[in-house]
Formats: C-alpha cells, structure tokens, sequence
C-alpha cells in the first residue's frame, strides 16, 4: 500500500491515540522522574467541632512560591523508581549483605510491596493465560459442532462471566464463596471440614482468584476464536477427510495455522490482560493476601488522600516495561512473520 | 426500604414551606460523597436556589475528582462536601476560601461550634459528625453474667467467655479489611494508647515505639476473637455477621446504626442490639476512637458571586432545625435544634469522653495508607510486630520523601 | 461446518454435549444465582447465616409476604432513577462502538496492507499504549479536562473510551484481515480500483465475523466500564455502571444492595438480544464472503 494511502487510512485512528494515550504516556513518563517539591509547613491552631489542637498544616505562602518557579516539582532522576516502594534498590543491598543464607534474604525481599505484587502479578499470568486459550479454544470447537439453531442461547450462556459488570459480579461471587454462602459451604461439606475458609488463608485466596481469572477471560478467548473458526474455508477441510486425516490432524495442519494469527493477538491480549490484574482483588477484597503490580497503581491514586503521582506514574512505567519483557517472545515472532511477508 | 420511602416522603412534602434565600444570581455546583444523609442535605440546599443556577454531583469516587477539579481555574464546583480527611489535599494545594465574610454577612443559623478554623480562619463549616463505636447484644451479655464493656481488655475478656461457653465461635466483630479500614482500626487503637502519630512539629513518624507494639498485641488479640476471614471484612460484611446473629460485641460506625435498629431482619436480634460509647484501651480515659466531621468548603478558583450564591444556599442547611428534625434517623447532625436519638448515642457518648477528632494533618494520609497494607502481616502472624511498625515507617517516609514533606 | 468432529461419532458426540453442559452451568451458576436472588430481600439473597434462605425465602415472606418480590427493580427503576443511567448508557455505547469500527476498519486494513517497516512499529507502539493501566491515564485527563471544561460531558467520555479502545480494536481486525487472503483486493486493484473502492466491495463483505467481534468487545467496553465513566461523568450523565455503583454504599454508610443486583439483572436484559444478533451475523457473514471469494 503506497504511504499517501495508508495515511489517510490510518490517520483517524492514529490521531485518537496519539492524543489520549500517547501523550498522557509520555507525560506519565516524565511526572515519574520527579517529586513533590519541600512543603514548608507551620504549626497552628486548628479547631473543629470536637475541640482546638496546635498542629502542622502546609504553609501555602511559602510553598505556593517555590511551586511557581518550578512547576513540575523537584527532578527526582530515578529516585521514585529506586525508592523502598518501589525497586528498594538500597534495601536490598543491605539484605544481601546482613541476612546468612539465601532463603532468609528471598524472604527479606518478598516482605517489600513492589516483589511481593510482582509475584502475584507473574503467577497469576502464569496460570491463566494458557488455560485461557485452551478452555477457550475447546469450547469454540466444541460451540462449533452443534447444530446451529441452538447455538445462539449457547453462546450468550458462555460469555457470561465476562458480561456481567465486574462490580457486581465479583460481589455476588465473593458471596457465594463465603463459608456460609452457597459454594463455600458445599465446599466445606465435600471437604468434611467445618472451619475451611476460601477467604482466610492466602494460598486458598491465590487459588480462588486465580480460578476466577480462568473463569472470567475464557469467554474473550472463546468469541475471537469461534468467529476466527467461521472464516477457516471449506475445501481443504473436506480434502483432509478424504485423504483420511484424523480430526486432531485437521485441527492441527488446516484449522491452526490458518487461525494463527487470532492465536497470537488471544496469546498477547490475554497475557496483557492478566499482568495488569486488579478487579478481581479489589472484588473479592484480597488485598491482604494478594497485591499486584496495578493494584499498587490504584493504591496511590484512590486509596489515600494525597494522591501519589509520582509513585503511580513510576509503577505504571515498569508495569508497561515488564508487559514489554513479557510480550518479547511473541514480538520477535510476529517481526520475523512481517519480515517474510514483506 | 420502608424507611426510605418515608424519608423520601418527607423530603417531597416536607419542603412545601418553601424557603428562597432570595438568591439573585451565581451558580452553584457541589461535590459530594454519595450517602442518604448528604442528599438530603444538598436537596435541603437546593430548596433555597432562587434564581441561581444549582448542580451536584455525588460520586463514590469524589476524593479522586475534587483535587484536579478545583486546581483548574475556574473551579467545576463552587463546593466540595468534604471531612476531617478529605479537606487535607485541599488545603495542602490552597483549593479553598476562608469563610469569615460569608460566615459574618450571611450566616446567621450557624453555631460556632460546626465552623472549622484554620490559623484563626474559617476553611469548612461542618454539619454532621460520626465515629465508631462499640454494639452489643444485650441477651447474650445477660445470660452469662457479663458486665457491658467499657475497655478493649474487657471485651476481649467477655469475647472469650463468649466464646467459651460456646454460644458463639467468633463473638467479636470490627472492620479489620486490609486497607483502609484496617489502617482506621490501628489509628483508634493508638490514639486510646496516648500515641502520637509524628514527632510533634515535623512529619517524621512516631509509632514504633511502645504504644505502636501494644496497639498492634490488642488488635491481634481481637482479630483472634473474630471470623478468621477478618482480613476481608468491611463495615457492611460485619453488619451482616451481626443480623446472623453470629456477633456479639462490635465495633462499628455509628452511621450504620440505622440499619441494625430497623424493623428489618430477626427482631430478636433487633431487640437486643444496643449501643454504647467507644472503649478505652491500655488504662487511657480518652477512647480508642476518632470523631469525625462532614462540613462544606468552597473553591478558591471560582468567582466571588459563585461563591456568595453557593455559601448561601449551604448555609440554609447547615442551619436548617426541619431538615435535622425531619432527618433525624439519616445522621447525628451538628446543626441546632438536633434532638439525639437512641441512634445517636455512640457519637454523644464519645464526645463526652473526650474522644480526638480523626487527625487533620497534612500527611496523615500518607501514614493512614501505609499502615493498611503494612500490618497485614503481623496479624497473619508471619512477622514480629516491631518489624511491621519498621516497616510501616519505611513505607511512609518513601512516600513523606516523595510528596516533599521530608 | 465440523472442524473438530466428525458427526458420525456417537462417542464423540457424547463427549461433546456433556462438556458443553458442564462448562455452561460453570459460567451460567452465577448469574443464574443472581437472577433468582434479585427477587428476594438482601437479608435473604447475601444472608450470612444460612445460603438456603435464598432459595425458601425466609426473611422474603416475612417482610413482603410472598416468595418473590420485584421491589427492587421497581424501586431501582424509579427512585434510583436507573432510567437515566440505562439512557446514557445506550447513547454512550452506540457512538462508542460506531466511531471504534469506523476507525478500526480503516486502519487496521492499511495496517494488515502495507509492507512498510513503520505499519510494524505503530502495531508496537499500539500494543504499548494497550499496556498503560486505565487509571494511570484516566488520572492524568483530568486536570486537562477540567481547565478546558469538557469534564462531565458525554463526549468527552464517549472519544475518551473510542481512544482507549482502539488498540486492541486495531489489533483484533489486523490479525483478521490477515486471515482475508491477499490476492482478493489485489486482484480488484488490478482491475482498476483504488484502495478505497477495493475496501468497500472486496473486503467489507467478508469482514463481518471479525468486525462483529471487535464491535461485540468495543461494547463491552463501553457498557461495562468503570474507570472511565465514573470519573469523567458528572451526576447527570452518569452510565450504568458508576450508578451501580452508587448503589452499593460507602463504608461508613449502608447502600441498596438489592437495588444494584437487579440493575445488573436488567443490564444484562439487551446483551442477551446483541448475542443473538451478534452469532447470527458472524454466520451470515461467512456465507455472504464464500459467495463473493
């Protein structure tokens, strides 16, 4: 496609993210090298309704003209990112050289909130991307080879868990996970054990979240799949069964490498998905157990009343570096592709 | 939902006696958190509009909204509802007015006592007040012989005898959810301890000491006496453990009372649920609770007409006797001419008691989140407490480091 | 139309029909749980002493006197004005999907086209932008938002939610124009037709399995989000899901529980019609581009 085409093809779209993702990427990028400025503070007598204290406020004043010079705030160079909440570069030099053996310095490190999120964030990519694109793809096969009219029913009921408002959905779930609700206490039955709790230990909270996240994204992989499957074409199909190829073959020589390139966008999507996991432990109210890299994000900028751009700009950053690191094998892949296509 | 109906009948007929403040121009708009007791304080503002132009938006997500909304010039909202901690962020950017002229030309209902002064300036007037507070069942207290509580040890002494007499596996309840509630718990504690959060003055933190060690031995000691699923507990998941009848002592807000005294649910759980003041802890006098306020604030970045027309429209609220009488039930309102009702009395008992207001200081936010995901640990037992209260400091001074307070 | 089964393999069948039912009555349990819980009292549906309360509906009979009540949809409807939400929702969501497809289509078939080293680095730098957390961004807009004054208003939401999307929707349709073979439009350019033309009558046809797809996700979005709608909708405009939410309380004080189970229920009411549609359509479209290859 000559480049004039292909700009004006592409410029609408282009505009749209360069605008509102590109950009605020960008300034994202630059908040996260720099700090707060020094907020002068004062003591003064505060008094509400309950009694007067002496106490500290920000001197607005002082401060207010140290902000005007400098808008931005104080360059910080990678300090947000090198910080205890973050890389804890220092502290895990002082780990290294004060704890004895190794097992007591992994212990040391997975105490910080960045590696103890980071470990959740990775097991969790870990098991639900590939039983993601398994489940999903059996159940399209399967979708595939019932009779037509009652496929649409069908297919609604299969991607339920991914149409019902998360807010909701995890609330009714965390529900009926509860050791008095409906699966929790069937569970306890078929275990024979009146004091199991999905919620109280954390390797059972890692399992439940993690079933969920199963539960949750197969439907994705499942529609993008069963509509790659409808333009598979026909002819070499029959020709495979004439020459007696077995229904496995026939996936696996026609069906697969035809659908390829949905399989890679499911494989990058899902893994993308489930590195930036967040709803399920705010939903299922795990953040004692579990902590992921995006639920640090949403920690600095909800959580608190001060709101931590700073941190959250610098936790995004690696979110997106790690998402890189992550998604190279399959980029390499599709470069190598794009290159022969060429 | 009876109740509600009722209210919202209230609300409809109630404001027949039409009120105009004969305001003549300005428009309005309000940010507020979303919760029955601040829209009928809006709507009761709303009666009073004249010819103004009057918007609001109530949103869950309103501590989100309110610091960039206000920091643009002009401001979205002429005012934001806020409380002991939300006002926080908005001073630290200089986003709100003092109010002395508006308070002196048109604020004639207004007690003294709900202005919130800063240095000697009025920055919030404040309207309705909450804390937590301790609610027992008193059927339960009787049968074994057991006195009601006035301190954190003798709750965790009735809870054992609860528990021992098989009544109840999990006699206590209180909202321990990682997070902020759990941080809110650890904040009571240490205030009925006699701690100091920071090194009087400064933002440098003061907990790992004593008083932080003992804060953390009384919460562990009460997360033993509750459901082992504590960690994900809110207010709403312990009000529900209570109507099931699984509870017996409980620390909870008092805005929530409503719903445990209604005609909805087992009424003889209904019956025996009663209300009382904070506990104490440690042999302190003043209780391990704070009080809280919710009061109005206006934008700086907003024009002064804007800000008349708002300050008025609030103030016939804020100083309204119908509204605190018709909507007794929604809150413990601040305004004169609230009668207290049995609803009421943990807020009215630890006032009494001395309790402290929730800590309006500029980083306090900071420590609050720190402490919400940093203790979790030590309550699951896997860490000693000094190391979490180690760890607590170095969570907090990251970010003090950050945001240019140390 | 069997790709995985032969239809004469009774075993196979077998096989099959009970996997589907398993797998359906996984993914359906919840909602169906939901839908027969939205017709009971919150003391019964999230009761804490005892989950069969749900199905005998022992406080439902007590407060209400009957089995089922429908007061809470009633009571959603009306007083938690859920109308307003539902109608910002549709608004929001027809333009969202229209304006994603329309973009989407174009440049993700000058994408799937060219041969050009930069088509590779935009799919790159598109698949970045997908990787940045939704809250990161939204909180970076709203300072611009408010200073320019286009906070609160549909639009605003409705561009915010096309941009956010369209990576993925590029994505989506890149790697199904890549399954469209390629001699099909360049034979129709030999033929004399120019890019465009080539595009509206060689792969519009065929494109349907893959744009109904990107269209079904892309309303998903729209319909579903929260990030996004909570925090750049005024009151006024608020969709659906920030009203859901709203329904839930905050922490210090008690929300309508009920009210936010069958507003989900009734969410989920017009998405069931969009999949018939929607599965008819990818069929159809198959038929329409083996007719026209």
């Amino acid at each position: 496609m000559p480049n004039k085409t292909f700009f004006w093809f592409f410029l609408p779209t282009g505009l749209a993210m360069i605008l509102f993702i590109g950009l605020p990427i960008i300034s994202t990028g630059i908040q996260s090298f720099y700090a707060q400025h020094d907020q002068v503070v004062k003591e003064v007598k505060k008094c509400d309704p309950f009694g007067c204290t002496v106490s500290i406020v920000v001197d607005n004043e002082e401060t207010s003209k140290i902000r005007e010079a400098k808008p931005l705030g104080k360059f910080n160079g990678f300090g947000t990112y090198t910080d205890r909440n973050h890389l804890a570069v220092d502290e895990i030099k002082k780990f290294w050289n004060e704890t004895e053996n190794f097992g007591a310095f992994v212990d040391q490190v997975t105490n910080l909130p960045f590696y103890k999120a980071l470990i959740f964030t990775l097991t969790y990519c870990l098991f639900v991307t590939p039983n993601v694109l398994l489940l999903g793809f059996i159940i399209a096969l399967s979708l595939n080879a019932v009779a037509r009219k009652i496929r649409g029913p069908l297919i609604f009921g299969t991607i339920l868990p991914m149409i019902v408002t998360p807010l909701v959905g995890s609330l009714v779930l965390f529900w009926m996970i509860d050791s008095q609700g409906i699966i929790g206490a069937n569970i306890q039955n078929l275990m024979n054990d009146p004091y199991l709790s999905l919620k109280s230990s954390k390797t059972l909270t890692w399992i439940t979240i993690i079933i969920y996240g199963i539960w949750h994204h197969s439907p994705f992989a499942f529609v993008v799949f069963y509509a790659a499957l409808q333009t598979v074409p026909q002819e070499p199909i029959e020709a495979a069964i004439i020459d007696g190829a077995s229904r496995f073959q026939r996936i696996k020589h026609i069906v697969l490498p035809h659908i390829y390139p949905v399989v890679t966008f499911v494989a990058l999507i899902s893994l993308m998905d489930n590195f930036r996991v967040f709803e399920p432990i705010i939903g299922f109210s795990a953040e004692g157990s579990a902590q992921s890299l995006s639920w640090l994000i949403y920690d600095n900028l909800v959580n608190e009343e001060v709101i931590l751009f700073g941190s959250a700009a610098a936790t995004s950053m690696m979110t997106i570096i790690g998402i890189a690191i992550l998604l190279a094998p399959v980029l390499i892949r599709t470069w190598k592709e794009f290159k022969t296509a060429r | 939902m009876r109740k509600i109906l009722v209210t919202l009948l209230f609300l409809l007929f109630g404001t027949s006696a039409f009120a105009d403040c004969n305001i003549k121009s300005g428009s309005i708009n309000i940010l507020a958190n979303d919760f029955p007791a601040l829209r009928t304080f809006v709507e009761t503002s709303k009666q009073c509009k004249g010819s103004a132009d009057f918007k609001v938006t109530h949103s869950s997500e309103h501590n989100k909204i309110a610091v960039p909304a206000l920091t643009a010039n002009p401001s979205e909202f002429s005012a934001r509802i806020a409380a002991n901690s939300s006002i926080v962020p908005l001073m630290n950017q200089d986003l709100i007015r003092p109010l002395d002229d508006l308070v002196k030309k048109y604020g004639k209902g207004i007690q003294d006592s709900q202005l919130i002064t800063i240095d000697g300036k009025v920055m919030a007037v404040a309207f309705m007040a909450n804390t937590q507070h301790l609610y027992y069942r008193e059927d339960v207290l009787k049968d074994l012989g057991i006195a009601i509580p006035k301190t954190y040890e003798e709750v965790v002494a009735a809870s054992e005898k609860i528990r021992a007499s098989g009544k109840m596996q999990y006699p206590y309840a209180a909202a321990y959810k990682a997070g902020w509630n759990l941080a809110e718990e650890f904040v009571n504690m240490f205030i009925g301890h006699g701690g100091e959060f920071f090194k009087s003055g400064s933002a440098e933190p003061n907990i790992n000491n004593a008083k932080g060690v003992a804060t953390l031995n009384m919460l562990k000691k009460l997360s033993e006496l509750s459901n082992p699923d504590y960690l994900t507990h809110d207010s709403e998941a312990i009000k529900v453990e209570w109507e099931s009848g699984n509870v017996a002592l409980m620390t909870l807000w008092a805005s929530r009372s409503g719903t445990l005294l209604d005609d909805e649910g087992d009424p003889n759980i209904t019956k025996a649920t009663k209300l009382t003041g904070p506990a104490t802890v440690g042999g302190g006098n003043i209780p391990a609770a704070t009080l809280w306020w919710d009061g109005f604030t206006l934008a700086k970045n907003r024009p002064d007409a804007d800000a008349e027309a708002t300050f008025r429209a609030l103030a016939h609220a804020a100083s309204n006797k119908k509204m605190v009488a018709d909507a007794a039930d929604q809150a413990v309102w601040l305004v004169e001419g609230f009668v207290p009702g049995p609803k009421s009395i943990g807020v009215i008992e630890a006032v009494k008691m001395g309790a402290k207001p929730y800590p309006m200081l500029p980083q306090m936010g900071l420590m609050h989140g720190a402490l919400g995901s940093e203790i979790v640990e030590f309550l699951q037992g896997k860490e000693s407490a000094e190391q979490a209260l180690k760890d607590v400091e170095a969570a907090y001074i990251s970010k003090a480091k950050e945001q240019g307070f140390l | 139309m069997d790709y995985g089964l032969d239809t004469k393999s009774t075993r196979l069948k077998t096989f099959n029909t009970i996997f589907i039912i398993t797998w359906l009555l996984i993914a359906c349990f919840p909602f169906i749980w939901t839908f027969w819980g939205s017709f009971k009292v919150r003391a019964d549906f999230f009761s804490r002493s005892d989950w069969w309360y749900a199905i005998s509906a022992f406080n439902t009979l007590i407060e209400t006197g009957g089995q089922f009540t429908t007061n809470a949809y009633t009571q959603a409807w009306t007083e938690g004005e859920f109308w307003k939400a539902s109608k910002n929702t549709i608004i929001v969501t027809v333009f969202v999907v229209s304006i994603s497809l329309f973009l989407g289509t174009l440049g993700a078939y000058a994408l799937s086209r060219s041969t050009e080293k930069y088509a590779f680095w935009i799919l790159m730098a598109a698949l970045i932008f997908r990787a940045m957390p939704h809250i990161t961004l939204v909180s970076g807009y709203l300072f611009p938002f408010f200073e320019l004054q286009i906070w609160g208003i549909l639009p605003t939401t409705i561009v915010v939610l096309v941009a956010i999307n369209q990576p993925f929707t590029l994505w989506l349709l890149y790697s199904f124009f890549k399954t469209v073979p390629k001699e099909l439009d360049e034979s129709a350019l030999i033929d004399g037709c120019s890019y465009f033309q080539a595009f509206r009558h060689i792969i519009m046809p065929v494109m349907w399995p893959g744009v109904i797809t990107a269209g079904l996700f892309s309303l998903m979005l729209a319909y579903n989000d929260f990030t996004v709608t909570a925090l750049l909708l005024n009151q006024e405009n608020h969709t659906m899901v920030p009203k859901i939410q709203s329904y839930l309380g905050t922490n210090q004080h008690e929300g309508n529980l009920m009210w936010a189970v069958s507003a989900v229920v009734s969410a989920t009411a017009p998405l069931f019609m969009l999949v018939m549609f929607f599965q008819r359509q990818v069929i159809s479209g198959l038929t329409a581009g083996a007719v026209k290859g």
